[in-house]
């Protein structure tokens, strides 16, 4: 039996439910990780090797080296775990979002001074409403 | 008649944007960007001195902090003496430790329970942002928190969350919980998280004035209704983090006129855009 979804038709989000959970788990664990500050000084000194203690598939290590956190959701990853990430790297939350939005990070702090996205065009794909 | 039995006298309501947290901890308050915001406080500092109550009943969310996917608790009590904020990935926040209190908590957690409310029950926790910030936002930075806080988490990280109804029906649960604890305490239940934002894929950035306005509206005067709303409409309508506005439904449910008493009053309203990624709202609910 496959789970109801209705949000697969909202653009550019990906929700974070049980099949996106299943798939991220490692991926999602190892961003736990790094809450411990030993962890994090662990990770930034050789980045690859930590990667490799977790059963995580290449196409998820491969997209938290290139910090593609639009790669990192689809392959089950959340945006509260990427977080740590985000923190291990010194970045700012909002220099993540605009990070996936393809947007500079200036553009999209005025963007959001500005009122923020607007819902207009971006309820559903393909509807302009 | 001297009051016997415990009580809850108000609710309140706000975002908990963990950069509103950093921006006190570093001292930017003042400051052009964040001033805005703190000023739409100010009066809620006041008012939470002139009310302070026995004990806050705080419902947040856990942000990946205390629940990992190794457990993902839909509804979860703290009973535990003390809390400690926890290091979310750039080291603790410096704020006096959360003092819990055990006998009531464990009594909600009981009486809750018997109500059909299947509550996970927590006994060691770390609190995050989630719960530290709103504290910050209504008390400023004390050396201790001025009350005991009962932290209530709810999952908003994995869909699918509860529902708003389900919430709702918390709410009203909680407060039978509390009138039926044998102690004359003043009881505060706070609902936090939300308004309207999105953090996550190309669609972040997502604010909507209206959809947060219109749920502070029915909030205020038809609970019942915004209860219903189903969780596509927040998702598509306020961002996939905007999710988080059920968990004011479990406060406003705690309030009298739920169980069909007076209305409550309106002592303070606030919305603000933006914090960081996000659209702050705000509001106090006093019992008449």
């Amino acid at each position: 039996m496959s789970l109801n979804k209705p949000y697969t038709d909202i653009p550019g989000t990906t929700i974070f439910d049980a099949d996106q959970s299943r798939l991220g788990y490692h991926l999602n664990q190892f961003c736990m990780s790094l809450m411990k500050a030993e962890n994090r000084k662990r990770f930034l000194a050789d980045e690859r090797a930590y990667l490799d203690e977790w059963p995580m598939s290449e196409d998820q290590k491969q997209a938290v080296l290139a910090r593609d956190l639009n790669r990192c959701l689809e392959l089950g990853g959340n945006i509260y775990f990427l977080a740590k990430l985000g923190a291990t790297d010194g970045r700012s939350f909002q220099y993540m979002a605009a990070s996936m939005t393809g947007m500079s990070q200036e553009d999209y702090a005025a963007m959001m001074l500005a009122g923020g996205r607007s819902a207009k065009g971006n309820r559903k794909i393909g509807d302009p409403s | 008649m001297s009051q016997t039995h415990a009580r809850i006298t108000a609710s309140v309501y706000t975002s908990h944007v963990p950069a509103i947290g950093a921006a006190l901890d570093l001292g930017k308050s003042g400051n052009e960007y964040w001033a805005p915001l703190f000023q739409g406080y100010e009066p809620s500092k006041q008012w939470m001195q002139d009310h302070t109550p026995d004990v806050i009943f705080l419902v947040y969310n856990d942000h990946a902090t205390a629940f990992s996917l190794d457990m993902i608790p839909t509804f979860a009590i703290g009973c535990a003496e003390r809390f400690q904020p926890a290091d979310e990935g750039w080291g603790a926040r410096p704020v006096p430790p959360v003092i819990g209190h055990p006998e009531l908590a464990s009594h909600i957690a009981q009486s809750v329970i018997q109500q059909d409310f299947d509550l996970t029950i927590v006994n060691k926790m770390d609190v995050d942002h989630g719960l530290t910030v709103p504290l910050s936002l209504m008390c400023g930075q004390p050396a201790a928190w001025p009350c005991p806080v009962i932290p209530f988490a709810v999952n908003v990280v994995q869909y699918p969350v509860p529902s708003g109804r389900r919430c709702f029906q918390l709410g009203q649960a909680i407060r039978r919980a509390v009138e039926s604890f044998d102690r004359p305490l003043n009881v505060h239940i706070w609902g936090t998280g939300g308004m309207s934002h999105q953090l996550q894929g190309p669609r972040a950035g997502l604010i909507n004035r209206e959809f947060d306005t219109a749920f502070l509206d029915r909030l205020i005067a038809d609970p019942a209704g915004q209860a219903d709303v189903p969780h596509i409409d927040y998702v598509r309508e306020a961002g996939s983090e905007g999710i988080e506005l059920v968990m004011w439904l479990i406060a406003r449910g705690a309030m009298a006129d739920v169980a069909g008493g007076p209305a409550p009053r309106v002592v303070h309203r606030f919305y603000h855009v933006p914090a960081s990624n996000t659209a702050v709202g705000h509001l106090i609910l006093e019992e008449q």
